[in-house]
């Protein structure tokens, strides 16, 4: 480029910001991206990204927030789980985000973890997870466990009368401590050690026939049969497919699916699935205006009419307004005033509900069962009758019961052990004695 | 699928022979049993399900069809109800249930759906195939009886007694006896096991665990010696659906691996990018797909000789642009072409989109060839099972018939006496190049048919297909056969009692350990060729 045409495009800059600079007069407010726009998490990242953009913009136009404008911080981690932790640094040591909206995979929050409590960041994850946890500097706007699987567990059981359970998963941290503790909690309800069958699978498996067949001897025993699938992303699509092919029905045996959503299920012909269930806190075909709105603003800001929203889409939307609120809340972006001022903030849902931050961080969202349609789309068959809080620690695993997280003073700490009384190590120093 | 049941489903609309005028809406009998099923509490909706079932009407069925697959809706301000006929995007297409006539499209936001769930459906299922059962079509018949096994209940039993009397086909009577079997076992009834005792049913099967776990001691013992009998002819059944599960996966591993045979095995060039020529495959299909919608099946087979030519085009955008560059310097290969496996990959995600891409499968592609109730196997597999073994003879043949296939094998023996007998060499190694980056776009349009169409699609074939490669021999087409077959056998064997991960695991080290014994694999080339 000439330096002819950098002075052009200097004094065209300077010319657009003099004619917008009633907004722009002070510093914009940054708000961080962090995630994956290429690699193996694209798939499902990347409308993330769009999402929080899409957010932004509305804001801008509605005149930002305490007269300021936001301004996106785009980064690509490229799914490579220590680049999180180094581009978390990039974003907060170099650039200064006021806040992070970022990470899906727990490997990933797990590495950037103790960069956001070192450098006193603020971070949204927005992805259902398997809980333990609870970090001063990160707000969990998907669900805890007991704000899907064990609500799942209960319809099933009690709605559908299941008295035989097939737990699969991928072979990671998220379907193990779920299966954990879905274990627990059943055998606690009286189901027999013989009617709970578990299976692991690697990332990415896409021959099912064995387990597929395994899963319709297991449910021919006479007692009604449901499989909990916490199979992460796309090795769902060969999943479902055998399924179809092996002609089981979702009368026969229903599998009720933790990551499996509308961008999944977009993938595939949905016409032999149906019936079977999700569970989730919010669903694209959810009848509130609230939500249509969203789906509209959606589609025109990707300009795709097939484009789809889903959950952690949801949970951004949740985590943004919230933000948004806490910062007038405080009167300033300063970290610990945010920190101190989100807790107890209430937002509307795209469910036609209220969504409100705990003091351990995680937010109130109700739970809902859909089932898969012919369309691609779920259709809600139950719900909670109330929001259900996040616990961040589970009930059902011994380590944990006596666990508390609760950011306010005077107790301030997510670790708190209520049978000691001591507070323990930080979830990121936790993380980071993991990771050597 | 989605496009052809709107279709039925409009076709059912469109026939539906109406007698009444629209004015006459609010008198038609219809228009109050279907506000009675949209207003139903819960309790009240099998009620309100068999009021329109026994009512008589013709277009009973079509309006149970409709609740079934979650497309009656109620106009949120009028109340009024309508079948949705498309029921994509943000605006429905919307007919009356009454006339069949077709009222345009309305917003999602107008609509409320009349909820269904599977517990509805089951009951549902029940009251259309008691519907069903007296159809003229034998095939009909006999879904419906298959649907009726474990289903059927006290006020179902006289009517399936009486059917059971006037039914001439034998399948359909065998499978009626057999659900009033079940229900009559259900019901405690001894007599009953001996009807059960040769099904392989699964629903048989249920109901037989349960009977073997009921208080009754005579019920237990006839159940649990019935039970024995079927588990024994499962047994056989099931060593039968091992092995074709083997050889499926098999059949994939070939697929993939039997372009780098001829890349890796024939050329000796390490092709990390090989997988994105399956990938790129897989997206051809997908393309195909797009350019003919309604088609799925002819745009499959289209993408037969397009997903070779795209393949091997960019094969050859490759061999000329990097790896003739490179000859004789493996690791140098290795690493370029690692960097252009990630720039395709990239290029897709970013020309196309980082989601994957739907890939119909035509109808007759999916379900199942069933040979018993316990043994059935799935066509998509057996297709490509039947693809792969055409491809290796195909190949086989162009390698050992053709004037290419001896040109190759001379310039791979021996470059420099080869082009001294006038062979132009570089030629060959174009042509070479394209028909093994083809024939890996040929493993893609089928692997598009059993897993995601992605822009990871290639990383996951590739480790197995260099695995396969060496473990049957470099330079060796029949021993990727065997390597591939067996291999998928061995995985599949391994797999019940290890699980997937440990499975993969354990056919990783059994490669290790074989490689260590026989460096060259389980065919090694003999003779001059083995030094080269």
């Amino acid at each position: 480029m000439s330096i002819k045409k950098h002075v052009k495009l200097g004094l065209s800059a300077l010319a657009l910001s003099i004619s917008f600079n009633s907004v722009a007069a002070e510093d914009p407010i940054k708000v961080g991206i962090l995630h994956s726009l290429s690699g193996t998490m694209a798939i499902s990242e990347t409308v993330l990204k769009d999402t929080v953009e899409m957010l932004i913009e509305q804001q801008n136009a509605k005149g930002g927030v305490l007269g300021r404008e936001l301004e996106a911080v785009v980064v690509d981690p490229a799914s490579d789980w220590p680049l999180f932790a180094e581009k978390a640094r990039e974003l907060l040591a170099q650039e200064e985000v006021d806040v992070i909206f970022g990470n899906w995979t727990s490997v990933s929050r797990k590495s950037v973890l103790p960069v956001v409590e070192e450098l006193n960041g603020l971070l949204f994850y927005p992805v259902q997870y398997e809980g333990e946890e609870s970090s001063e500097n990160v707000f969990y706007t998907g669900a805890a466990p007991n704000q899907q699987a064990i609500p799942a567990v209960d319809y099933l059981m009690n709605d559908i009368g299941v008295e035989r359970w097939v737990l699969a998963g991928t072979d990671y941290v998220y379907p193990r401590t779920t299966n954990k503790i879905l274990e627990t909690y059943l055998m606690d309800q009286g189901v027999a050690e013989e009617d709970i069958m578990i299976n692991y699978t690697p990332f990415g498996h896409s021959d099912w026939q064995n387990i597929v067949s395994d899963i319709k001897s297991f449910g021919s025993a006479g007692k009604k049969t449901a499989v909990v699938s916490t199979i992460n992303g796309d090795a769902n699509v060969p999943f479902y497919r055998e399924l179809g092919n092996q002609g089981i029905s979702a009368s026969d045996i229903p599998v009720v699916a933790f990551s499996v959503g509308e961008q999944e299920l977009s993938g595939i012909d949905t016409g032999p699935l149906v019936g079977h269930l999700a569970a989730w806190n919010y669903f694209m075909s959810v009848d509130s205006d609230a939500n249509y709105d969203f789906i509209d603003q959606w589609i025109e800001h990707t300009g795709d009419e097939e484009a789809v929203t889903n959950d952690p889409m949801e949970a951004h939307y949740i985590g943004f307004n919230m933000y948004v609120e806490a910062v007038k809340k405080a009167g300033t972006t300063d970290v610990d005033a945010v920190k101190d001022a989100i807790i107890g903030v209430s937002v509307p849902n795209l469910t036609g509900g209220y969504a409100a931050m705990m003091p351990n961080h995680h937010i109130t969202k109700p739970v809902l069962i859909g089932e898969i349609q012919d369309n691609g789309q779920f259709s809600v068959v139950w719900e909670t009758p109330s929001t259900v809080a996040g616990d961040a620690w589970s009930d059902y695993l011994p380590g944990s019961r006596d666990m508390i997280a609760d950011w306010r003073k005077p107790l301030f700490c997510g670790t708190f052990n209520t049978k000691t009384g001591k507070c323990g190590a930080s979830a990121g120093e936790m993380a980071a004695e993991d990771a050597e | 699928m989605g496009i052809i049941r709107s279709l039925t489903l409009m076709l059912i609309a469109l026939t539906m022979v109406s007698p009444v005028a629209a004015q006459d809406q609010e008198d038609d009998p219809g228009q109050a049993l279907l506000i009675n099923l949209a207003e139903a509490r819960p309790a009240q909706v099998e009620e309100a399900i068999n009021a329109i079932a026994t009512s008589g009407d013709v277009r009973a069925r079509s309006w149970l069809d409709a609740y079934g697959s979650n497309r009656l809706s109620q106009i949120k301000d009028s109340g009024r109800i309508v079948i949705v006929l498309n029921n994509r995007g943000r605006d429905w297409t919307i007919a009356d249930p009454l006339t069949g006539e077709q009222l345009g499209e309305m917003s999602r936001r107008e609509l409320n759906r009349i909820n269904i769930n599977n517990a509805i459906r089951g009951q549902l299922e029940g009251t259309l195939a008691m519907l069903d059962l007296d159809a003229e079509d034998r095939k009909v018949r006999l879904k419906s009886a298959e649907d009726m096994m474990g289903k059927v209940e006290a006020p179902l039993v006289e009517p399936l007694e009486q059917r059971l009397e006037v039914e001439e086909d034998a399948k359909v009577r065998e499978r009626i006896a057999a659900a009033l079997a079940i229900y009559r076992v259900g019901e405690g009834d001894v007599e009953a096991v001996d009807v059960l005792a040769g099904s392989l049913h699964s629903r048989a099967r249920a109901a037989l665990n349960n009977a073997a776990a009921s208080d009754n001691p005579e019920l237990v013992t006839r159940a649990t010696q019935a039970l024995g009998t079927i588990e024994q002819k499962l047994k056989l059944n099931s060593a039968a659906e091992t092995l074709y599960f083997g050889l499926s996966l098999g059949s994939v591993l070939v697929l993939a691996a039997i372009g780098l045979a001829i890349t890796f095995g024939v050329m000796g060039v390490i092709n990390m990018a090989h997988g994105e020529l399956i990938m790129l495959g897989a997206y051809t299909t997908w393309g195909m797909q797009q350019l003919l919608p309604n088609q799925p099946g002819l745009a499959l087979i289209l993408s037969i000789p397009a997903g070779f030519m795209v393949a091997a085009t960019a094969g050859i955008i490759i061999e000329r642009s990097v790896i003739q560059y490179l000859k004789g310097r493996p690791l140098e290969t290795l690493l370029a072409t690692f960097g252009i496996s990630l720039i395709l990959q990239q290029l897709v995600r970013t020309v196309i989109s980082p989601q994957n891409r739907t890939v119909v499968t035509p109808e007759w592609m999916s379900g199942s060839l069933v040979i018993n109730d316990a043994l059935s196997l799935t066509l998509n597999r057996m297709y490509v099972l039947g693809f792969a073994l055409v491809v290796f003879f195909l190949l086989m043949l162009i390698m050992r018939k053709t004037r290419l296939g001896l040109e190759v094998r001379a310039v791979t023996q021996n470059r420099n006496m080869a082009r001294s007998m006038g062979i132009r060499a570089t030629r060959v190694d174009i042509m070479t190049f394209a028909l093994g980056s083809g024939v890996a776009g040929l493993a893609g349009v089928a692997l598009s048919q059993l897993t995601n169409v992605g822009p990871n699609l290639g990383q996951n074939y590739i480790i197995d297909s260099f695995m396969v490669v060496v473990f049957g021999g470099v330079g060796n087409l029949w021993g990727t056969l065997i390597a591939g077959l067996s291999l998928g056998t061995i995985n599949q064997l391994i797999e019940p009692w290890a699980g997937a991960v440990l499975a993969k695991i354990i056919v990783l080290v059994f490669i290790i350990l074989f490689i260590q014994k026989r460096p060259k694999g389980l065919f090694p080339q003999k003779g001059r060729a083995a030094e080269g």
